[in-house]
């Protein structure tokens, strides 16, 4: 009775808030991240690909306005060395400074720049703000266990331009697969070999595109994985609780209570 | 406080009697928590704890929240991401605080359908169940405005909505939502207006809880049985009766503990499930999101707005009757608080004099088509303003006024009852063996 009970509570009103993500005919890959599921973590060789991909690429149109430069060096993140952090915001990003009313070069404790040029959105919540899940019939289930699957439309519409282009209004549209309607204005971002890794890891279009979303993951929920931990923690001490309640509620009602009948 | 006979604290000591003769609180506690409770009282009755656990969770979680929010529209959905980012433990408070919304509609929604299956609206719990819905419908403003101060985008066009609603008011409508908004249009005075009053509501809300408690302790507690407690003698009233504490508090602690292992385990694992992504994306007058969707725990009462289009012949209708003056979108208005409305009318509109639905051999099947509906109009208020789910929510919210409008008042005149146990007692002992310990607090 009682599991019956908790269970409802929590499957049946699951589903319907995920619908109400919408749906339609875009085609979102199922990528296998690495951050899925309740053990899933950061691989941070990954996202610090994917930062390379997004300041050799993205940032020349995308900012990150909400991600501070100091947490690159978080260990939970893509845990580059504090020096190393320092040298990168000065090499590529200059901020504007009240005090001395001029631009100077970014320093850790900076945030990375916003950057409106050509319309484009921030990305620092990207991952979070698109739903890439809807299913099975829009029940949503297997958000329960993949996720929204924000990095899944990024990563898929990053890598899902068919190659088509029509021209609307002056604008050129971009036909991609991922993306509602069909065409998007942002003109195909990555090509092949478009990146050079360090280590010489896999620079295809399909790879960085997985590489950057798992970044852009991170720049979303910067505090996954200390998250993940705190729910193992939590669970585990509420199981023990529950199971020493249900001891101690068992003997206390057993003089009254006798023998179930029923 | 009157009520079930009972023990009542007795001060031993001179500063016991030295306190008790000026300020008898210990008194005043001691009679709460050692109410005679049913002692058949199932797993059904837990949901009460949930809630006033969730009701601490919220307003803690709340307040440290507020230490580090900013209400404005240039800062506030920064200001969150700030809370995300650099608080310490900030994105768990956040996360607990945002599904913490949603473990209290659950627990609401479960503690209200219990009350309506077991009849414990009815007399004399009229009062109890009355505040009970208040309490509902604060909630209801308090989570709909907590929703808004992310600003997000869905944070933005559901005020934008909802306060519209307040415009279809004929007559006086234009300046109530003009209140409401502080301006024409959602904007920072309306942010500002809805911090404050999310702050407040949920101490009224703890004010009405407390009356909602004294007002239960005054009839006693419902019942599986709807049997009420033998109130002849105190001996009768311990053989149907166990005192709260421990007996119930330890049954209600174990039920917490197994909804909270759920709820951790969403907070830990999946916290965005219930939201919705378009709140990731700070809030834009200019762009209007594709479907506007309100937290799920509004839905059924979103898809009942919505059902009555212009063209239900009933809207027409009232429409022509009233010149006019009831349109299409006002008598949406109607239903929607008219489906609160109706529930809490409930006790009026049942003519049964049977307590509980086990005895109620055809209400019991109405009922289980009222928890069906329910779902189906949460289901339908998600989905898009088309057909076929226009007609499906015509039909749902349809069945939901006829179940309080006509079926609770025609089942109390066609229905045969099945026969109830005479008491609390006997229903007791005829689910466990009699064991022969008086029913005495463990030490």
């Amino acid at each position: 009775m009682f599991k019956k009970l908790v269970l409802g509570a929590a499957l049946a009103f699951a589903p319907v808030a995920a619908i109400a993500a919408g749906g339609g005919d875009q085609h979102i890959e199922d990528f296998a991240f690495s951050f899925e599921g309740p053990f899933g973590t950061f691989d941070q060789n990954q996202l610090q690909r994917g930062l390379q991909i997004y300041t050799e690429v993205c940032a020349a149109c995308h900012g990150l306005q909400y991600v501070p430069l100091r947490t690159l060096s978080d260990e939970d993140g893509p845990g580059i060395p504090e020096d190393q952090v320092r040298a990168y915001a000065a090499d590529n990003f200059s901020v504007y400074d009240e005090e001395l009313d001029d631009d100077r070069p970014a320093i850790p404790s900076d945030h990375f720049p916003a950057n409106t040029n050509a319309g484009a959105p921030d990305l620092s919540l990207m991952a979070k703000a698109r739903a890439g899940f809807h299913g099975p019939y829009g029940l949503g289930i297997n958000q329960l266990v993949k996720g929204m699957g924000g990095a899944e439309y990024i990563a898929s519409l990053l890598s899902g331009y068919t190659g088509k282009e029509k021209e609307e209004a002056g604008t050129i549209l971009y036909e991609n697969t991922a993306f509602p309607g069909g065409w998007i204005s942002m003109a195909p971002p990555l090509s092949d070999e478009q990146v050079e890794f360090i280590d010489g890891h896999a620079n295809d279009v399909v790879a960085m595109s997985e590489d950057v979303s798992a970044f852009l993951m991170w720049t979303a929920e910067p505090k996954m994985m200390a998250r993940k931990q705190a729910g193992f923690v939590g669970v585990l001490f509420l199981t023990l609780l529950s199971v020493l309640l249900y001891l101690t509620n068992k003997r206390l009602w057993a003089p009254v209570k006798g023998k179930k009948k029923a | 406080m009157s009520g079930i006979p009972h023990d009542h604290y007795e001060p031993k000591s001179n500063g016991e009697k030295w306190l008790h003769s000026r300020l008898p609180i210990v008194g005043l506690i001691y009679d709460t928590i050692m109410i005679p409770t049913p002692k058949n009282l199932n797993w059904w009755w837990i949901w009460g704890i949930v809630l006033a656990f969730c009701l601490v969770l919220q307003i803690v979680t709340g307040i440290v929240l507020v230490m580090h929010y900013t209400p404005h529209v240039d800062l506030a959905f920064a200001s969150v991401e700030h809370i995300m980012r650099n608080v310490n433990g900030g994105y768990m408070i956040r996360y607990i605080h945002m599904n913490g919304a949603s473990l209290f509609f659950v627990a609401v929604y479960i503690h209200m359908f219990r009350g309506l299956f077991y009849g414990s609206y009815k007399a004399p719990r009229e009062i109890t169940w009355i505040i009970g819905m208040l309490i509902f419908v604060l909630m209801m403003g308090t989570g709909f405005m907590g929703y808004v101060l992310p600003w997000g985008q869905m944070s933005f066009w559901g005020a934008t909505v909802i306060t519209g609603l307040f415009g279809a008011i004929p007559f006086i409508g234009e300046p109530i939502q003009t209140l409401l908004l502080g301006g024409p249009a959602v904007d920072n005075a309306t942010l500002n207006r809805f911090f404050s009053l999310h702050y407040l509501l949920p101490f009224v809300i703890a004010a009405l809880v407390i009356v909602h408690i004294w007002a239960f302790h005054t009839t006693g507690n419902n019942n599986p049985t709807g049997v009420e407690v033998r109130r002849t003698s105190k001996e009768d009233v311990k053989k149907d009766t166990l005192p709260f504490w421990p007996y119930f508090v330890i049954k209600d602690f174990l039920g917490l503990a197994v909804v909270l292992v759920i709820f951790w385990a969403i907070v830990g694992f999946m916290p965005n499930y219930l939201g919705h992504p378009d709140n990731y994306i700070e809030a834009n007058a200019l762009v209007t999101p594709a479907h506007i969707v309100p937290e799920w725990y509004f839905l059924p009462f979103y898809a009942i707005l919505r059902a009555f289009t212009a063209d239900v012949w009933l809207v027409q209708l009232v429409s022509f009757v009233t010149g006019g003056i009831i349109d299409a979108k006002f008598f949406g208005v109607i239903a929607m608080f008219g489906a609160i409305a109706v529930m809490a009318l409930a006790p009026w509109l049942d003519t049964s004099n049977v307590r509980s639905g086990q005895y109620r051999p055809m209400f019991k099947w109405w009922f289980y088509l009222l928890i069906v509906d329910f779902f189906v109009l949460m289901w339908l208020g998600a989905m898009p303003a088309e057909e076929p789910y226009a007609s499906f929510s015509l039909i749902g919210s349809a069945y939901w006024f006829a179940y309080f409008l006509v079926i609770l008042p025609l089942l109390g005149v066609i229905e045969k009852p099945l026969p109830q146990p005479e008491t609390i007692e006997e229903d007791f002992n005829a689910h466990y063996g009699k064991a022969d310990a008086d029913a005495t607090p463990a030490e």
